[in-house]
């Protein structure tokens, strides 16, 4: 019997690097559980408040790139007669989790490039009372032939495999994963935005309600909508306008790693992480502050292990010997991360992009991190089966380091 | 150890009755590979003619070499089940009303990891179990993990009783209990714990062996219906209509002609009226409340059983309008499991090979006995399939039209 050969890996060690090409404006339209409005609305007042941080005007945008699930049937095209814009470089990203890390790398390189000076980077999606569940059954076809019919219980189903299958290989308990939780959940009470505002107990976590065991309420998201956007443009263009900027050392993408793994336990940060933090100049041990995609938190730990904060197996230990809030000695989604803010559909992509920029730029609404010079934003989603397909991360810094 | 079905209690109208609801039923068409082979009892993957690597979730080409070469292949199904989780809350109607609802992941020897549903008689992972087809209420295909071993009252499970049409504690109608065929598929249910049996009898003045006897049977409850009478039909609907879980319509008219051995079209009409215009009426009085019923507690409505004939895929000429008849039969029963799958019931086709009975006479052996097929008739409510061929010469006819509906129409015209 055949089988699926071994992919030749290509590593992106020639790629360029991101000099002269920056980040600003990181904005946030507020979350909201339900809304009547389309997703159309939410890309229109991340636009506006793009332009208002960055006191531009429309006809300055001439990139868009676009992550939203919930634009249909329109795509990104749509959008530009919807707002009254003309590009000159336009991209639909709808990839979830890892919209923003992608939607990041390709404007990088096209305002590199000289295709687009400014690009609007938007993570956006609205929720209706019924989006979710009609989400589910659509999401992809693998999903509407053999995982919907299966229970029904979405990602939380999903997760609870992954989450079960690690817990028992790697030791970890719910108390590891409810110490992510908890010190997100503090992190958030200094976000203004986030849709939890309320301190979680770890007694509170451990007994909250089963959803799909092991995962109980609080391992979950809740589905809302909101927007997150950011600008890319050239370090010129931000210094001439005066706005403050981070700067990207280096990322990576990788989509459907690992095909062979019976089970997910590991992402395709663990084929791209020697570049990254070689082509970032750094070691994991530089980097003061983590975004990862917490969907659900043994995910977290999964993104801690694969971007070499410590060895395959060993988050449960690592986590437990760290503090994890902005003045830890670890802190992870500064601003509370989806679980506290809530996952506004494409816009959580963007969440740990945003946040970051904020961090480096001194434009925080969340606590700072004391002397954060280098962040690292993590991508990871499209589980169109049963594993997430893509993932991607960027490491960011602060303008003078 | 799985708690053994409890017999229901009388159902008390004033709590709040359980509207069908279906799972999840979208499928894209690659998908339906998996439907058709469980509609038959059959768990199949899609297999590549190239390379031969086993694939799940069905493609329309092969991930490993993208050929188009993709078959469908029986599997054995034994793969080592690696994660459990148990749904407490899901998004869908359907499962909102049975949570909790267990589902496995299972990795498969042949390869694919696939998600199932899981039997409550699974060991805890990891362990090895064995993956199986069925059809949910759905009608759609859909995977479950059992036990390597059989356990005891496996069939008790929860969830593989919304998957199957077990007459156990169920109470069925047997549209016709004059015939050998009809008594033994009447003692056939009472042998699998049906709770209770309606048997039809269309001609009272009729004595048939037997039947004094069967009549006797504490779960047997004799009834005057016939089939070529729309009142009839119509009378009895409204009297047990309601009760009804699994209806099985044996009743058939068989004369051995076929166009030029006869004149005239009486007998022809006779067959029609019973075999097709029989079950039209049953399906209009009966179909609709059964339908009604399909969620209705651990006994609901749950399957009709049409007594189709071999003869009904390519005709038979020494048997030619009986074979028309049950051709007609089949097209209408395709219609009714369309409309009974909205709600939930299964359509369930039998098509035996020649019956050992007075109208069979001529033909030789091996002729398939009302207790063979009685008992086909019931592990296939078991099983919870759609289609069964029981019997040698079916199962010949069936190879032979599988391959080529032309040349058994060729061959059996001799």
């Amino acid at each position: 019997m055949g089988a699926v050969s071994e992919p030749r890996l290509t590593t992106s060690g020639n790629s360029r690097d991101y000099r002269d090409v920056v980040l600003v404006a990181p904005i946030t339209v507020p979350y909201v559980r339900y809304s009547i409005r389309s997703a159309h609305w939410f890309v229109a007042h991340a636009l506006a408040r793009l332009l208002k941080e960055s006191n531009l005007n429309k006809a300055d945008i001439d990139g868009l790139s676009l992550g939203s699930f919930t634009l249909a049937p329109d795509t990104a095209i749509g959008l530009t007669q919807h707002l009254g814009i003309t590009v000159r470089w336009l991209d639909h990203v709808p990839l979830g989790g890892a919209c923003g890390i992608v939607a990041l790398r390709r404007a990088l390189r096209a305002v590199q490039a000289g295709d687009a000076e400014v690009v609007a980077c938007i993570g956006a999606d609205t929720n209706h009372v019924d989006s979710f569940r009609q989400s589910l059954g659509s999401f992809s076809v693998f999903a509407r032939d053999a995982v919907f019919p299966y229970g029904s219980g979405g990602p939380n189903a999903s997760f609870a495999f992954l989450t079960s299958y690690y817990m028992r290989t790697f030791g970890a308990t719910r108390e590891d994963f409810g110490k992510i939780c908890v010190a997100q959940r503090d992190n958030a009470l200094g976000y203004p935005h986030a849709m939890f505002k309320k301190r979680l107990t770890l007694e509170e976590y451990l007994g909250a309600r089963l959803i799909a065991d092991p995962i109980r309420l609080f391992d979950c998201v809740m589905p809302c909508a909101g927007a997150e956007a950011f600008l890319v443009m050239t370090r010129q263009r931000a210094e001439a306008l005066g706005l403050p900027y981070a700067i990207v050392r280096a990322t990576c993408e990788r989509h459907n790693a690992f095909p062979d793994d019976p089970i997910q336990i590991r992402g395709g940060w663990v084929l791209d992480r020697d570049h990254l933090y070689s082509a970032a100049g750094l070691e994991p041990a530089d980097i003061d502050f983590v975004e990862t995609y917490d969907d659900y938190p043994v995910m977290s730990m999964i993104q801690i292990e694969d971007l070499g904060f410590c060895e395959k197996g060993e988050g449960p230990a690592f986590i437990r010997r760290h503090s994890l809030t902005t003045d830890g000695t670890f802190p992870i989604n500064t601003s509370g991360g989806q679980l506290s803010a809530g996952q506004a559909g494409c816009a959580a992509g963007f969440l740990g992009l945003v946040e970051s920029i904020r961090q480096l730029t001194d434009r925080n609404l969340a606590r700072r991190v004391p002397e954060a010079r280098f962040g690292i934003a993590v991508g990871f989603g499209m589980i169109t089966y049963d594993r997430g397909l893509c993932s991607g991360a960027a490491i960011l810094s602060r303008a003078a380091v | 150890m799985i708690p053994p079905l409890l017999r229901p209690k009388r159902k008390n109208p004033i709590l709040r009755t359980r509207l069908p609801l279906l799972p999840p039923s979208s499928r894209s068409r690659a998908a339906l590979g998996l439907t058709a082979a469980a509609a038959l009892g059959r768990f199949e993957l899609q297999v590549c003619g190239s390379c031969g690597i086993v694939q799940y979730p069905p493609r329309e080409v092969c991930h490993g070499c993208l050929s188009g070469a993709l078959h469908w292949r029986e599997q054995s199904g034994s793969g080592e089940l690696i994660s459990t989780t148990t749904v407490h809350l899901s998004q869908d109607p359907y499962f909102r009303e049975r949570v909790p609802w267990r589902l496995g992941m299972v990795r498969l020897d042949v390869g694919p990891t696939v998600i199932v549903h899981l039997h409550v008689g699974c060991a805890p992972v990891p362990s090895r179990v064995r993956v199986g087809a069925c059809l949910d209420k759905s009608g759609q295909g859909v995977l479950m993990a059992f036990p390597i071993d059989e356990v005891p009252n496996m069939a008790d499970d929860t969830q593989l009783r919304e998957m199957t049409c077990d007459p156990k504690f169920r109470k069925v109608l047997v549209t016709d209990g004059k015939t050998d065929v009809g008594q033994a598929i009447v003692r056939g249910l009472i042998a699998a714990g049906a709770d209770l049996v309606w048997v039809g009898y269309a001609e009272p003045w009729k004595k048939i062996p037997g039947f004094a006897a069967l009549a006797a049977l504490p779960q047997v409850a004799l009834l005057p219906l016939d089939l070529s009478d729309s009142r009839s039909v119509k009378e009895m609907a409204g009297e047990i209509g309601g009760k009804v879980d699994i209806l099985i319509n044996s009743a058939e008219v068989h004369r051995a002609q076929g166009i030029a051995s006869r004149s005239g079209i009486e007998a022809a009409r006779a067959e029609m009226d019973i075999n097709y215009f029989g079950l039209l009426r049953l399906a209009q009085e009966f179909g609709p409340v059964m339908r009604s019923r399909a969620a209705d507690g651990q006994s609901s409505a749950t399957a009709w059983v049409n007594l189709l004939s071999i003869y009904a895929l390519c005709n038979y000429p020494s048997h030619g309008t009986f074979s028309a008849s049950k051709a007609a039969a089949l097209s209408l029963s395709q219609c009714l499991r369309a409309e009974m799958r909205a709600g939930g019931v299964r359509v369930i086709n039998v098509f035996p090979g020649p019956i050992d009975d007075e109208w069979n006479q001529t033909l030789p052996p091996p002729k398939l006995t009302p207790e063979a097929l009685a008992k086909a008739i019931v592990n296939a409510l078991k099983d919870g399939v759609e289609d069964i061929y029981p019997g040698d010469v079916a199962q010949e006819w069936l190879a032979r039209w599988e391959e080529s509906p032309k040349t058994l129409e060729r061959e059996v015209s001799v």
